[in-house]
């Protein structure tokens, strides 16, 4: 097993993982916001908008999305978002991909999350914003969203659950988290397939174990009484 | 009555997906035993040239072998049942008795020699470059630098690459055919894998005349033919087999009509091999 760890960058593996979730859930978070904020707007279009972009990725195989960043963004339109003439082009402009390609299909679970944690808050509360004379923006900046978040919290954190594991996807466009140096591990020591396998597994137990954990205790202090 | 027919149901269906989850090492397959009713051969499912399904036909060197090798033990063609071994779980389904015997381009290693016997080889091929035609700036692995290369995750010649050239500007796909697009759409300088396999792509109808192989080989890969351990018997029939096919022509007819359309030169330094080595 030390062997293992000696012969392959597994922590290493796992870091990459570890950076992917949290760019990934940073980007899905601001889309998501912004897209819920759509989705509940008394403007039609922007509505409609909302409505598509979630319809649209979150019924999208997360795969897909992930090939057509590589395939489609880089290779055909030519999006670049690494220098090319760097020695880590591939390294650097993969992982910016994968990081797209999470954040713009987890966003679409963000919003659908965040819009149940808009139906949390009473109506009488939006009435009463709207009565003192607050636009929509600053009724849902400082009366909707802060209460929405304090009763989204658990979906979030099942969001943010499926995207650690999620990441995993970004090894068909060969960013080298977890399950890239598995698939590497695999190959070269069919021998152990059974140890490698357990090693992963509780690799990610380690990592969303905690989280569901503290989702848990912290959806508990937020929400709101009433 | 309903609820019975529905536990049946659940109960076919679990046994249906425990049986294609080739890590169920418990699940025992037909077709283990020796003689009689026939014999169940891996090979790869998805590699042009070498192994590949198309719709019920099977067609490829590695096919071909199998098909003359199981012909010499006593099998005709209609007895053999062909199924798919991934890289990863080759060993764990020659233990468990999932397949007889293995034409899979299984390089011979001291790794798996511990879990697994190899007979043969029957082939040897080493790993090389596929490059555009009109490109002549790459003529062998010392030309790689500043490069932009493509293999696949978790493969052998991945790895040998990048030992081999530190710093490579290395993209790697989950499968071959990616690489191979993104070659031809010149997002990437090379595809490097076994010879045999750059040969099979740059065969395929969309890419004929557009990709070619290099034809530098910088490593060595022993095709060995993998058996349960300790299966002496097998090991030298199958051996037997292949010197005959070697001497006969048919080895050498299974290579033109496999390599031949890609413009593929066998080494003929090393190739054909002498089975025998490892039992």
């Amino acid at each position: 097993m030390g062997e293992l760890f000696s012969q392959f960058n597994i922590l290493g593996a796992f870091w990459v993982t570890i950076q992917l979730t949290f760019f990934a859930a940073i980007g899905a978070l601001v889309i998501g916001t912004v897209v819920a904020v759509m989705r509940v707007s008394p403007v039609p279009i922007l509505r409609g908008f909302g409505t598509s972009y979630v319809n649209v990725f979150r019924n999208t195989p997360l795969t897909v999305i992930m090939v057509f960043t590589s395939l489609g963004l880089w290779q055909t339109l030519g999006l670049v978002l690494a220098d090319e003439q760097s020695q880590h082009f591939f390294k650097d402009n993969n992982f910016r991909l994968a990081i797209v390609a999470l954040a713009v299909y987890h966003a679409s679970f963000v919003c659908e999350s965040l819009r149940s944690g808009i139906n949390t808050v009473q109506p009488g509360q939006a009435e009463a914003a709207r009565s003192i004379g607050l636009t929509f923006l600053q009724n849902i900046r400082y009366v909707v969203l802060p209460q929405a978040f304090r009763g989204a919290v658990t979906p979030l954190g099942n969001t943010l659950i499926a995207l650690i594991k999620n990441t995993t996807v970004a090894s068909v466009i060969g960013v080298a988290e977890a399950s890239f140096v598995m698939a590497d591990m695999l190959d070269a020591r069919a021998d152990v397939l059974f140890l490698i396998f357990i090693i992963f597994a509780i690799g990610f137990v380690i990592l969303t174990l905690p989280v569901g954990l503290l989702i848990s205790a912290v959806s508990e202090r937020l929400a709101v009484k009433r | 009555m309903n609820a019975r027919r529905t536990t049946a149901l659940v109960a076919t269906a679990s046994i249906a997906v425990l049986g294609s989850t080739a890590l169920a090492a418990c699940g025992s397959d037909s077709g283990s035993g020796d003689g009689g009713d026939g014999i169940t051969v891996g090979i790869k499912f998805d590699q042009p040239g070498l192994g590949l399904k198309e719709g019920s036909k099977y067609t490829g060197f590695d096919v071909d072998v199998a098909t003359y090798v199981a012909k010499q033990m006593g099998y005709d063609e209609d007895q053999i049942t062909w199924k798919q071994t991934p890289s990863p779980q080759r060993e764990q389904m020659l233990q468990a008795g999932q397949v007889d015997m293995i034409f899979a381009t299984y390089s011979i290693t001291d790794e798996r020699k511990q879990k697994v016997d190899f007979a043969g080889p029957y082939f040897i091929a080493g790993q090389d470059l596929l490059v555009r035609s009109d490109d002549s700036s790459i003529t062998g692995v010392d030309s790689l630098k500043g490069k932009k290369l493509c293999s696949v995750k978790g493969s052998t010649s991945a790895r040998n690459v990048k030992e081999d050239v530190p710093g490579v500007n290395l993209q790697e796909y989950d499968t071959y055919s990616k690489c191979a697009e993104a070659l031809a759409n010149g997002a990437v300088d090379a595809l490097t894998t076994d010879n045999t396999i750059l040969a099979g792509y740059a065969a395929q109808p969309a890419y004929k005349g557009k990709l070619k192989v290099v034809g530098k080989t910088f490593s060595e890969e022993i095709y060995g033919v993998g058996i349960k351990k300790g299966d002496k018997d097998r090991c030298t029939k199958i051996n037997d087999a292949l010197k005959k096919m070697i001497d006969d022509g048919a080895w050498q007819k299974a290579v033109d009509a496999n390599f031949g359309p890609a413009g593929f030169k066998v080494d003929t330094k090393v190739n054909p091999p002498k089975p025998g080595g490892s039992c």
